[in-house]
């Protein structure tokens, strides 16, 4: 039975949610084995199922009960809920930050309950690791996660319609079909709405969801159809529902400043004149707590610094443009991106510090070389710029109860994250989803709801505290930039014999990375080659690291698949052959695992995408077509982009071709949007976006010096999805690494220049 | 000191008259859809029409647009709830991926349309590059003022 889900998940993935991929696949089955048969009582004259478990399931039985609480109510599992009206209510489980999971989710339970989607309305669920396992929005992991519970979920509440249906009518199941929101009897010409039936089916005993029959794909009327999001009418006018948008009865507003330097300690601030400011009604002093520069979902750690609380967001900013701190910077960061990159430098002149993996025999092949490639490539740290500015509202109540509202991307860990710091059981501790305005990864990371929630705590009231942009800017876990010093070796007949990488990274100074600075040492192209060695050196940060989009292949793409292009022009061959000629024979590295490179899949995807986008074309001067691949999150993703370059560097990208393979395609617009998003935010920060550091300083604070891509510059782009018949896989991510070196190598094509350093503005290009 | 937003006049009382439009929106009266992204006229998500003409609430002080007509996202749609044409064909394009900077996507779209019916690729570039979209849905964004202009076939997604 495959009902247990079993997921690993990429290796530059941070290791919380390696933990809740694990969780999710030993916990999973055991919470949707229980089977919520607990009769609870008679509402309205009908029956209400409710769940046999604790304070989540009691707060999810709240959850329910706020829908036609009068009426006999239909709830056969924490995913559906149906009223006798027919309206159909499904639960979005996970935080929706932008990648669709709030209509992706639902639209599989939906599928397999056959339910009308026009009379479906999805609700945001509680958070409860008992009724849903792991909630979070990381990975690329809700789809591959959660399709196959959420189809039985579906399947199970169907099977119950249809098993009301046959006793209503009194006819076999076995007569009976299902059309969306309706129980048909072809043979009589009889049909039972979904709301005529809840009563009925309410009734009766949960069928065991490991064994109810699931559809045949052929017969899906949903998936991989476009929907449009569920939220798009609240979006576009303007309702509340992200996390800034929260407002409660006597809400306080605050802000909460921190050093110039990161980690400097706040030692003493003008308190009196800024408690004096209109609006203000207070300012403190708070103590760092815990290691907060380490990434840390679920760590009760925050930065020493000075919080304002005042009647509005803007009383409290503008106090703060007033404050004047006195700060202790002994055990700051001094560190220096200029210092790191000549230091890196220094690093690649020597032997490694490591070996991290070598397979064949590298030394041999490359003595054996007719041709040797040499290239270091450069990329900086970057900020994720959520749009949303980082916010939470806490209430800290007298009763020692705690009330969260906080758009972030891993809720249950934020829950730990304030239990700790309170001191209080977790179950007092109850967090409302709210949307994100974005994530990248930003919002796995919970210092914004740790920092309210103490503040709440102090003051003893409700209160959002509003991170300003500058303090969003200044106070990331950045992408953490990196260098790679590659040799190629081309042998007599022109193919890549062997391949080396010097990974050069930051450390807190033993040898483990920082968060998300980590090399595998089977990186491709170090698992298809003959030959190949892995090797890192490391110097030491006091900066803040941690996932953004698609962590290490994000910029690892940009340097390997780069390497390879000036492989392929060092051995005279056409860089889609060369590819293809290093996948090799088809053939998936790890047989069953969905995070293992398909080389079939690969080939298909990078052929896909070379047709789609005329490669081959011979281009006028100054335009170039480029090539790139790159496998992660268990996505096979090949872009094309065609730009051009003027003589002063002037770069247009004109579109870019993506060929994806992420399996069958759930919702074909999110799918598609995802992928577009993707490839922009790629080109986006490969053309301006770095974030520089001195003294330990971060030197951006705002979009004016950190230029996120505009309409006028982006490009066209084209999404091809291959839709195989392997399992479905998460879309967020795996688009976005090939785009800039795509974007890269055509700028090569078209000029004869290789980029080896990003921002493409420090080598001098500009759009 | 009065504000007259989506045709509704509201007493803003002794208001500090130097606090901008778009945090007296959000936070004085509760019309949170404009949205804060930089505070430094960089990002326009927080853009709302004055008198018609699309500016960013952030870079107003409040005193500055007293007695003018103000329209919030919150004021696009008709008094019985119609949806704008920009703003049905941002469902039906299925633009927003976060949606966070979409209010403001929308109030520069509307603008635009309204003095420029029928624009081209490079009037929508024009006009609408002041806005940031952080989740790239730019293509999206240009296809539905295309559709909400009747140059450009629905693509169709299901609601």
């Amino acid at each position: 039975m495959s009902y247990e889900p079993k997921f690993t998940i990429d290796p530059y993935v941070p290791d919380y949610l390696k933990e809740s991929v694990a969780a999710m696949n030993t916990a999973a089955a055991r919470v949707s084995r229980r089977q919520f048969i607990k009769v609870t009582g008679f509402v309205g004259g009908g029956l209400v199922l409710g769940f046999t478990m604790g304070p989540g399931a009691r707060r999810a039985e709240a959850q329910h009960d706020a829908h036609g609480a009068a009426a006999a109510k239909f709830t056969p599992n924490a995913y559906v809920q149906i009223t006798p009206d027919g309206t159909v209510v499904l639960y979005a489980k996970n935080p929706d930050v932008g990648q669709g999971v709030k209509t992706s989710l639902p639209m599989i339970v939906a599928e397999e309950l056959d339910a009308d989607w026009s009379k479906v309305r999805v609700e945001q669920s509680v958070i409860s690791m008992e009724l849903y396992g792991p909630q979070f929005a990381g990975g690329s992991t809700a789809i591959p996660m959660n399709y196959d519970i959420l189809r039985r979920a579906g399947a199970v509440a169907r099977a119950m319609l249809v098993s009301a249906a046959a006793q209503s009518l009194d006819v076999p199941e076995s007569e009976l079909t299902t059309e969306p929101g309706y129980v048909v009897h072809a043979r009589s010409g009889r049909r039972l709405g979904y709301g005529e039936l809840t009563e009925q089916a309410a009734t009766l005993p949960v069928p065991d969801a490991a064994s109810v029959k699931l559809k045949d794909p052929k017969d899906f009327r949903l998936l991989g159809k476009r929907i449009t999001g569920v939220d798009n009418v609240k979006v576009v006018t303007g309702q509340p529902m992200f996390g800034i948008d929260q407002r409660l009865p006597n809400m306080q507003y605050a802000t909460y400043v921190k050093a110039p330097a990161i980690g400097a300690r706040a030692v003493s601030a003008n308190l009196d004149h800024v408690k004096s400011m209109p609006g203000v009604k207070d300012a403190f002093l708070m103590e760092a707590k815990g290691n907060a520069i380490e990434f840390n979902p679920a760590g009760d750690t925050m930065l020493s610094g000075v919080a304002i609380v005042a009647d509005s967001t803007w009383a409290a900013f503008r106090a703060a443009r007033e404050l004047q701190v006195q700060w202790d910077e002994s055990g700051a960061s001094s560190d220096s991106w200029s210092g790191a990159v000549a230091e890196a430098q220094r690093l690649a002149g020597q032997a490694p510090q490591a070996t991290l993996g070598e397979t064949g025999n590298v030394d041999a092949a490359f003595a054996d070389a007719d041709k040797t490639v040499e290239g270091f490539y450069t990329y900086p740290f970057v900020s994720h710029a959520d749009l949303e500015p980082q916010n939470c509202t806490a209430w800290c109540k007298d009763d020692g109860s705690v009330e969260i509202w906080a758009p972030t991307q891993t809720p249950q860990a934020a829950v730990d994250a304030v239990a700790a710091l309170l001191d209080v059981p977790k179950d007092k501790v109850t967090l409302h989803q709210l949307r994100g305005g974005g994530g990248f990864g930003r919002r796995l990371a919970n210092d914004s709801v740790v920092e309210v929630a103490a503040i709440s705590k102090r003051i003893g009231a409700p209160v959002k505290a509003q991170w300003s942009r500058e303090d969003d800017m200044h106070f990331d876990y950045y992408r953490p930039g990196g260098f790679h010093s590659f040799k190629g070796a081309i042998d007599a007949s022109g193919k890549l014999a062997a391949f080396e990488d010097h990974f050069i990274t930051f450390t807190r100074g033993g040898s483990m990375p920082i968060s998300a600075a980590t090399l595998s040492p089977q990186e491709f192209p170090a698992n298809v080659l003959p030959n190949a060695r892995i090797a890192q050196s490391a110097m030491p940060s006091k900066m803040p690291s941690g996932p953004w989009r698609a962590p290490g292949s994000n910029a690892i793409a940009f340097a390997v698949q780069s390497f390879l292009h000036e492989c392929a022009v060092a051995a005279n061959r056409d860089h889609l052959e060369f590819l293809l000629e290093i996948m090799g024979e088809p053939r998936w590295l790890a047989p069953g695992n969905p995070q293992a490179l398909n080389t079939e899949r690969a080939a298909t995807v990078i052929k896909l995408a070379a047709e789609k986008a005329g490669w081959g074309r011979t281009m006028p001067r100054g335009r170039g077509l480029g090539l790139a691949f790159h496998f992660s999150h268990a996505g096979h993703f090949a872009e094309v982009a065609e730009v051009s370059v003027d003589d002063n560097r002037r770069l247009t990208v004109h579109k870019v071709t993506v060929a994806g393979d992420i399996g069958p395609i759930v919702n074909l617009s999110g799918a598609e949007n995802q992928c577009q998003g993707s490839v922009i935010d790629g080109f986006s920060t490969a053309m301006g976006l770095e974030i520089t550091f001195e003294n330990g300083r971060v030197e951006q604070n705002n979009f004016d010096r950190y230029p996120i891509l505009r309409m006028n510059k982006a490009p066209v782009v084209d999404v091809h999805f291959v839709e195989s018949d392997y399992a479905p896989t998460g879309v967020g991510e795996p688009a976005l690494p090939p785009a800039a070196p795509a974007i890269c190598n055509a700028i090569y094509a078209a000029t004869g220049h290789r980029v080896r350093t990003l921002p493409l503005t420090k080598e001098g290009f500009s759009v | 000191m009065q504000l007259n937003v989506n045709g509704r006049s509201h007493d803003l009382g002794d208001i500090d008259p130097s606090t901008p439009l778009l945090w007296v929106l959000r936070d004085t009266l509760g019309l949170v859809g404009t949205k804060y992204g930089c505070g430094v006229g960089q990002c326009s998500a927080c853009t709302v029409h004055v008198n018609g003409a699309p500016v960013q609430s952030c870079q107003l002080p409040v005193q500055s647009v007293a007695d003018q007509r103000i329209t919030t996202i919150e004021g696009v749609a008709g008094e019985d709830g119609a949806l704008h044409p920009v703003q049905q064909a941002w469902i039906d394009e299925d633009v927003a991926q976060c949606g966070y900077c979409q209010a403001g996507q929308i109030m520069s779209a509307v603008a635009l349309l309204e003095s420029n019916p029928k624009p081209t690729d490079r009037d929508i570039d024009s006009a609408m590059s002041r806005n940031i979209c952080r989740c790239g849905t730019y293509n999206r964004i240009r296809n539905a003022i295309h559709v909400a202009a009747g140059q450009a076939p629905k693509t169709g997604s299901a609601s």
